[in-house]
């Protein structure tokens, strides 16, 4: 009985605007003029965003976050290519896929300044869960929510997010395995960002690859240069389009860098080198993208300097509505425990009412 | 003698726990080269290197998984749950062996692990940051939960943690983490796993409280002790499970009257079993109601809405004042 090879396995990788700007002519998209600079746009506002949480962070007027700088090249080509009716289940990271999405640019700041309003949608029709704080969980919901709509016939897609370090939890397996075995419409992107918080790649997982984790459950796989948002497009488009042909999930491995801190409570010098920080920021996602839009005629300075003092502008009339007081009912969480009435919240309210009428509403 | 904070305590005790015995080694998400993400571990690395400072993949069942399979092979793995928020991962693994092992095998094959996890809220962290679940734990046969208040009942419970025959949960209150700073003796000190401690004696109302609930509790003592002139008898539980029902049932018998504080939801929370052990041992010797002073039984609220939340010493005043008039 000689030994025979049964299996063979290999992963692809996809680049196709790489990091001088230079594309690849036969497997570059046809996005098109409008759809181009629109995707340029929604990156630089998502940019925009995120500096300005920074400084607001660094001023005491928000919160800890985790700044997405680095990531545009992933979150906005995914959101742009989903549809009115998918579901997106993201991580944490995802700042641009959110306001592609139509979340307002509010919601994460008023999310990450300490209110559960952050987490409520202007319209609960957009289909964005909220942030999934506990690494790992929102795989699994999104095999179930792709369950649904497989049960239900739509044509409805579902997409979710994990980071490197996430590949590690039990529900990212689960969860494709899940969506694997169901053949449900679920498009599952693992942003790849080379840290997870002071763990590095190496440290977490023994795998050539994150992609060929998928393999073993059966779906189709691809690596992208994560920095490129036309790979990025490519890839997603084809996992989009065989989910909703009922071919199933696919894992897409979106390789990029972690160009912040984790968090802002974070001090990455205590784990890295800033020459591979300087490394990483050679490779960012929108000096490339510009470079392909201005080799295309379709971008010049001007237009760069117009596109500034828009996000700018929108960027400072979010943070001025975010900064506007309200009067927030301290007591709203007594509201929602539960969908029905019962006496021992009734009575814990009143308690709690009681308590703020001596003591004054704190903060 | 320095002054240290809870951070500096903790790492104190873990330091020189892993200098006297070889088998003690630490292992979590970011415990080695970051030093924790609340720098508890910090240095342990530069001391002891990466073969018992241990970088984990981001999992907490296998964190707590491996570390059974380490201390079933002799070793006293120290884990960390990087937030309590997320230890609710392992809880498979908690349950079904950490917690029965002992008994499963009538002794043959145990377990001397520690399982660290920073808890609580009051210090403005993101959503699954602030909850108090110390009785997720509690309520199992065969887990242990010790809850230090302070600097130096830290270190001294960490090291009997560590030395302890039974996995302990060892619950940190992050809000007293650096909130202020106690004289530590550089000589070993231990406490008692399993004990209540009374801080401070008296003979008019026992108040109860635990971790980082503690410093409203002291603060309201003082206050009604000012207004009043009570003598107060103050009692630090430091061990929710086993619970020290006795050191409790005999203040209470002498003081005739109590308050518990407890940062946690209201009901099923460690103080309604305290209520329940008083109701046992002292009954007859209650001048008034035990009064209860807690969280309430809704999803923790993200830190805008926070401090309303929280029990603070004006609440507790107002129980105590409630207590003595009854
Ligand atoms: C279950 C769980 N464990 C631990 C944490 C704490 N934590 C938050 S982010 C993070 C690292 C995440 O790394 P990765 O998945 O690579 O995502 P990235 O932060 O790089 O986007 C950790 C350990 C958590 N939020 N949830
Ligand atoms: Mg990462």
């Amino acid at each position: 009985m000689p030994e025979k090879q049964i299996a063979k396995f290999s992963v692809t990788h996809l680049q196709v605007l790489d990091e001088k700007g230079k594309v690849d002519a036969a497997l570059e998209p046809d996005l098109g003029q409008e759809q181009a600079v629109e995707m340029y746009r929604w990156m630089r506002l998502a940019r925009t965003l995120d500096e300005r949480m920074l400084k607001l962070q660094r001023q005491g007027r928000l919160g800890t976050f985790p700044p997405c700088t680095g990531h545009e090249a992933v979150s906005i080509p995914v959101g742009l290519a989903m549809k009115k009716g998918d579901w997106f289940a993201g991580a944490f990271r995802e700042l641009g896929t959110r306001l592609v999405r139509g979340e307002p640019l509010t919601n994460t700041l008023h999310y990450y300044n300490g209110w559960e309003e952050g987490n409520i949608l202007p319209d609960a029709d957009l289909r964005i869960l909220p942030t999934s704080v506990v690494i790992g969980c929102q795989i699994e919901h999104a095999a179930g929510l792709a369950y649904a709509a497989k049960y239900r016939g739509t044509d409805e897609a579902v997409v979710t997010f994990i980071g490197d370090g996430g590949t590690s939890e039990g529900s990212f397996h689960e969860g494709l395995n899940f969506a694997a075995v169901w053949k449900a419409p679920m498009v599952a992107i693992v942003q790849n960002n080379q840290w997870a918080i002071s763990i590095p790649r190496e440290t977490q997982t023994a795998s050539e690859t994150l992609a060929q984790k998928g393999i073993a459950y059966g779906i189709p796989v691809i690596q992208v240069d994560g920095n490129d948002p036309l790979a990025v497009w490519v890839a997603v488009n084809e996992a989009l389009d065989r989910a909703r042909a009922g071919d199933g999930p696919t894992l897409i491995e979106a390789v990029t860098y972690r160009l912040m801190m984790h968090t802002t409570a974070d001090d990455p010098t205590k784990y890295r080198q800033s020459a591979d920080e300087e490394a990483a920021w050679a490779k960012e996602p929108l000096i490339r993208t510009r470079k392909w839009l201005a080799n295309k005629g379709w971008w010049d300075d001007a237009r760069e300097e117009k596109l500034l003092a828009e996000c700018k502008e929108q960027v400072d009339a979010a943070v001025e509505e975010f900064e506007t007081p309200v009067e927030r009912a301290h007591d709203e969480s007594f509201r929602h425990v539960y969908g029905t009435e019962h006496a021992v919240i009734r009575e814990q309210h009143e308690d709690f009412l009681a308590n703020q009428e001596r003591e004054g509403q704190r903060g | 003698m320095a002054k240290l904070n809870m951070v500096q305590a903790i790492n104190l005790a873990l330091a020189q726990e892993m200098e006297k015995d070889a088998d003690v080694l630490v292992l979590g998400q970011d415990v080695a080269v970051d030093g924790g993400v609340f720098r508890v571990t910090d240095g342990l690395l530069e001391k002891f290197g990466d073969q018992r400072v241990v970088d984990t993949p981001l999992a907490e069942s296998g964190i707590i998984g491996s570390s059974i399979g380490m201390a079933m092979a002799g070793l006293k793995p120290v884990c960390e749950m990087q937030f309590s928020g997320f230890s609710y991962l392992m809880m498979g693994q908690f349950e079904a062996h950490a917690t029965r092992m002992r008994s499963r095998t009538h002794g043959q094959i145990t377990l001397p692990m520690v399982i660290r996890m920073p808890f609580g809220g009051g210090v403005r962290a993101l959503e699954h940051h602030s909850e108090s679940r110390e009785v997720l734990f509690a309520h199992l046969p065969g887990a242990k939960v010790v809850i230090p208040s302070g600097p130096r009942n830290a270190r001294a419970l960490l090291v009997a943690a560590i030395r302890d025959p039974d996995p302990v949960v060892f619950m940190e209150p992050k809000h007293s983490y650096r909130a202020f700073r106690e004289e530590v003796p550089d000589a070993e000190e231990t406490l008692p796993v399993g004990k209540c401690q009374v801080v401070q004696e008296g003979t008019d109302l026992t108040v109860i409280s635990w971790g980082a609930m503690m410093r409203p509790a002291l603060k309201a003592a003082a206050e009604i002790e000012k207004r009043r002139g009570t003598s107060v008898e103050i009692i630090d539980v430091q061990t929710i499970a086993p619970l020290d029902a006795h050191t409790i049932a005999e203040s209470v018998r002498k003081t005739g009257r109590c308050v518990i504080v407890q940062e946690a939801p209201r009901s099923y929370g460690a103080s309604g079993e305290i209520v329940a052990q008083i109701n046992d041992r002292a009954l007859m010797h209650l001048e008034a109601p035990v009064k209860r002073l807690t969280g309430y039984d809704v999803v923790t609220p993200y830190f805008g809405r926070e401090k309303s939340y929280l029990p603070n010493a004006e609440r507790v005043v107002a129980g105590m004042e409630e207590t003595l008039d009854f």
